[in-house]
């Protein structure tokens, strides 16, 4: 039995982006566990559209940052300023004080820019002059990267990408869906009409159904062989860090969730997998992120023992 | 083991540089490894083994890389040249070993990848099999054992970098219990060769210490120091009180005046004697001493196997005895001996070299006439003699001159049993007595832990026996006279307390040296004592009479097969002592798999329910369902016994059509 508000949200978010549900599926569970989401796609393919939509459907304020080359981290955090009526120094926050955030085309920043959003994104909490300022809840950022081949972009460095919790690709439509896209309504005015179908509180109420989660010994065990299959493969670089294991698994919670089970299966492990390693393995020798087969490979190579 | 076993591709992993720890581990190995090597290499190899692993030490300690390619070419170019100067070739056991051992330490400061490090493995897998070319003895082989191990878990540390040292000694020592059985067989079946494999060490008959064929003052005292063993026995009944533990080596008859030398005696299949009395079983093993004379315990019984009898009563062998070797023997120790003995011998045991020892054969010719030639009278002259000369029993007797005997009795009255045989046989030939000097070993001690009796060097002895008509050969012990404690309780019991404390041992020093013993004796015993004839033997008993190179060839592969089989079988019970849960699920699996619905080994229940109600669309509920439940069960919380159990009834009744 899936669960009652998820549901009504992804029902009715696939209105909005059509064919993309288990992307939607994906985006969704990793609000509801707690982490960023990265979105790695060629432009046009409607990761803009998604971020706006889930702030539309959750009814959460929305802030979109254009990032570019010249763009500083006080246009993010914000800037402390002088109020000359009471004579005293005022903190003017800056966009990342939003509930959703967009940040859009990440890798086109300096690293100083993009670490000023990351590490916000980390503590949830700026700090700037000397005073601590935590930013609302719940807090999600929706990061969007050009592939890094393209020109004039940084792409993350690994400790940077290891932030996001879930990579995704929304790529192409499929031929039915992209018809249905170009006969139908512009999607910007329907999201102008969209109304909220869940709210913030039942949002938070989801995060926390997750954490409640079962999650069995075999299960454990199994996350850490994965874990271990990674760190012992010749195919990458390095493999996943503790941290990602916990991302692994909290992910795998939230994808529990979505499909109305109160424990945590390998199945759940298994789905979203490839969107927590993929951008944090690398191949040994070239520098290039693990390709979807060698993550295969590993999911295959862990045996669903006693 | 299934862990170590299965890692796939486990050796691959560190790609880039050996950790710290697998370097450490691969000298440890490297260390042991050589340890035993050492009294066997030349000296400046030693030398050259140990700087080379200080220094892999060193920079391990600093964290450095390998030195230069050229450095380690040029440290083996000088160290092979070292080895053609020093050997004068390259090939033969000791100068291939000695360069295996030099290029271990070499490989072991160029380790970078994995693959140097199972190449060093494998060096030193050799390296402590070629120990046993030199030595073979229980010490060495726990030495090699532990090098084994070791090496093992060098290897252990490719698969897992990460291990405890506790989990890796203890999955070595698992792999190597293992290899055990296969051991076994190997040892049990595989054809023996008697001797050194590897040629002759070159000093391999050189002489040891034990009893010589002459004796002069001062020949057996000085081994009197010696706890080295001369022999072991043991005994099918008790074995005999001490004062009746006689092992008899040469009979001394000639005397030069300084030297006692055996007279000529012949040799034949069967003794000159008839046995009487009770019969003593007893299996001798002899310490190899170059000799042939087997040290039996008067007197041997006629018909032993391997055995010839000499005129004078000893045991002999048909070889001299190169090798630890046993002799299953019996004794008759009643026996009267040499009733009718032929005039030659009684000559000899007569004869005294002119003008030797004047004071005391004129000492000898007033107690013959006191005994008024009464043989037996003159013997209890003599002995009461000797008693009442205050003579004392002493492992440093003082040097003696020309007149020996007659020095030893008037003057310095200090000696060894040499000095008290050659004075009580002497008197007695003066006397007119015919007498001789017999040598062997006395006394020995029973290990308590396996209640062998052990004969050591220090139980080396003198002793005497005269002939009287009518009685043939009597056997007396002149150093009893004056040291009474010596044949009853061993050779210190006879010393003065100043000298006894020397040969002293702490009980609990004394207790330890048994249990070693016992070790060493089982181990000569078992391991090296499996020689061809013992091998015939067993295969006989296991229905293998005379079997050829084929024969055994089949017999090991069919044991290792088997035993392959245990172990499969073994390892499969470990991998299935699981849940009832995780059975009743293996066999659903299996029930599918069966009707070509196989579950991958990384494919999740649910997915796997989805597959098979795809699959069988006519029972696609009940699939399901049974996965659904499975993985509830498994990965969720608060499912009871009854689920468990109702679940496996589902599974117990499902019929696929």
């Amino acid at each position: 039995m899936p669960h009652r508000h998820a549901e009504r949200l992804l029902e009715a978010a696939s209105q909005i982006i059509l064919g993309k549900d288990r992307e939607l599926r994906l985006a969704l569970a990793c609000l509801i566990a707690r982490g960023h989401l990265l979105i790695e796609d060629v432009p046009g393919v409607g990761k803009t559209t998604l971020a706006h939509l889930f702030a539309r459907l959750i009814g959460l304020q929305f802030q979109r940052i254009q990032f570019t080359s010249d763009l500083l981290p006080a246009d993010i955090l914000g800037v402390t300023i002088f109020d000359r009526e009471n004579a005293a120094f005022r903190f003017k926050p800056g966009p990342v004080f939003s509930q959703l955030i967009l940040a859009d085309e990440i890798n086109r920043a300096t690293p100083k820019t993009q670490s000023a959003l990351l590490e916000a994104m980390e503590e949830r909490q700026v700090t700037t002059e000397g005073s601590t300022l935590p930013l609302p809840t719940p807090f999600f950022v929706i990061a969007t990267q050009n592939p890094v081949n393209q020109i004039g972009t940084f792409p993350l460095p690994e400790s940077q990408l290891d932030r996001f919790l879930l990579r995704i690709q929304l790529g192409y439509p499929a031929r039915n869906a992209e018809r249905a896209l170009l006969r139908g309504e512009d999607r910007r005015s329907l999201l102008e009409r969209q109304q909220a179908v869940i709210s913030p509180a039942e949002l938070l109420a989801m995060q926390d159904a997750a954490r409640q989660l079962t999650v069995a010994e075999p299960l454990i065990d199994y996350v850490q062989a994965l874990l271990s299959a990674t760190r012992l493969s010749t195919e990458f670089a390095a493999g996943l860090s503790p941290r990602a294991g916990l991302g692994l698994l909290s992910a795998a919670r939230a994808w529990a969730l979505l499909d109305g089970r109160d424990h945590v299966l390998p199945e759940d492990v298994q789905a979203i997998f490839p969107h927590v390693a993929g951008h944090r393995l690398h191949l040994a020798g070239d520098d290039r992120p693990a390709p979807p087969a060698a993550l295969v490979r590993v999911l295959q190579s862990v045996a669903l023992g006693a | 083991m299934a862990k170590a076993l299965a890692t796939p591709g486990a050796g691959a992993q560190p790609a880039t540089s050996l950790t710290r720890n697998q370097a450490c581990w691969l000298l440890a190995t490297a260390v042991l490894t050589l340890v035993p090597h050492t009294p066997y290499l030349p000296a400046w190899v030693t030398a050259l083994c140990m700087a080379l692993l200080g220094w892999r030490a060193l920079r391990l300690w600093r964290g450095q890389l390998p030195p230069h390619r050229l450095l380690i070419m040029l440290a083996t170019i000088g160290a092979c040249l070292g080895i053609r100067v020093g050997f004068g070739q390259f090939f033969g056991k000791d100068p291939g070993v000695s360069l295996l051992a030099i290029l271990l330490c070499l490989k072991l400061l160029e380790t970078k990848v994995a693959r140097d490090i199972r190449v060093a493995v494998l060096l030193a897998f050799f390296l402590q099999l070629s120990i046993f070319f030199e030595n073979q003895s229980l010490p060495v082989a726990a030495l090699a054992l532990c090098a084994t191990l070791l090496a093992l878990a060098s290897l252990l540390a490719l698969v897992d970098a990460n291990a405890s040292t506790k989990a890796r000694l203890r999955t070595s020592a698992l792999l190597a219990a293992q290899g055990l059985p296969f051991m076994l067989v190997l040892f049990v079946l595989f054809p023996r060769v008697q001797g050194p494999l590897w040629g002759l060490p070159a000093d391999a008959f050189s002489a040891r210490s034990g009893l010589a064929e002459s004796m002069q003052p001062g020949s057996i005292s000085q081994l009197g120091l010696s706890e080295e063993i001369a022999f072991r026995a043991e005994f099918d009944g008790l074995p005999p009180p001490p004062g009746q533990r006689y092992w008899r080596g040469p009979v001394l008859s000639e005397f030069d005046g300084t030297t006692w030398r055996p007279a000529t005696s012949t040799i034949a299949a069967e003794p000159s004697y008839q046995t009487s009395g009770p019969r003593m079983d007893y299996r001798l093993t002899l310490e190899p001493h170059n000799r042939n004379w087997l040290l039996a315990l008067d007197f041997p019984a006629a018909g032993l196997q391997g055995v010839r009898y000499s005129s004078d009563f000893r045991a002999l062998a048909d070889t001299p005895v190169r090798h630890r070797s046993r002799f299953n023997l019996a004794a008759y120790p009643e026996t009267g001996v040499g009733l009718e003995e032929t005039p030659d011998v009684l000559a000899a045991a007569r004869r005294l070299p002119a003008g030797s020892n004047p004071r005391t054969h004129a000492l000898a010719q007033q107690l013959a006439a006191e005994a008024g030639s009464n043989p037996r009278a003159i013997l209890e002259r003599v002995q009461h003699h000797l008693r009442e000369a205050k003579l004392t029993y002493t492992l440093e007797p003082p040097l003696l001159g020309q007149q020996a005997i007659d020095e030893f009795l008037f003057d310095s009255r200090r000696g060894f049993c040499e000095h008290f045989s050659a004075t009580f046989v002497f008197l007695m030939r003066a006397a007119g007595v015919p007498a001789r000097v017999v040598t062997g070993y006395q006394g020995g001690e029973i290990n308590p832990i396996d209640g062998t009796l052990v004969v050591r060097q220090s139980d080396a002895h003198a002793w005497a026996e005269v002939w009287i008509d009518g009685r043939g050969w009597e056997r007396a012990d002149p150093t009893a006279l004056a040291a009474p404690g010596r044949i009853d309780s061993g050779l210190s019991a006879g010393l003065p307390a100043t000298e006894a404390r020397l040969l002293a041992m702490p009980d609990w020093l004394r207790s330890l040296r048994y249990r070693w013993e016992a070790a060493n004796n089982a181990w000569n015993q078992w391991i090296l004592g499996y020689n061809p004839e013992r091998q015939r033997d067993l295969l006989a008993r296991l229905g293998l009479r005379k079997p050829d190179w084929g024969t055994l060839a089949t017999a090991m592969s069919i044991a290792a097969s088997v035993l392959m089989g245990l172990l499969l079988l073994w390892a499969q019970r470990q991998r299935q002592a699981r849940s009832p849960l995780q059975k009743s699920w293996d066999s659903f699996c299996r029930t599918l798999a069966r009707h070509g619905l196989t579950r991958h080994p990384w494919e999740g229940p649910a997915d796997y329910g989805k597959r098979l109600a795809f699959a069988r669309p006519a029972q696609a509920k009940e699939l399901r369902d049974i996965c659904t439940e499975y993985a509830r069960i498994r990965y969720g919380s608060g499912a009871s016994s009854e689920d468990i159990r109702s679940l496996q009834q589902r599974i117990t009744k499902l019929k696929l059509t």
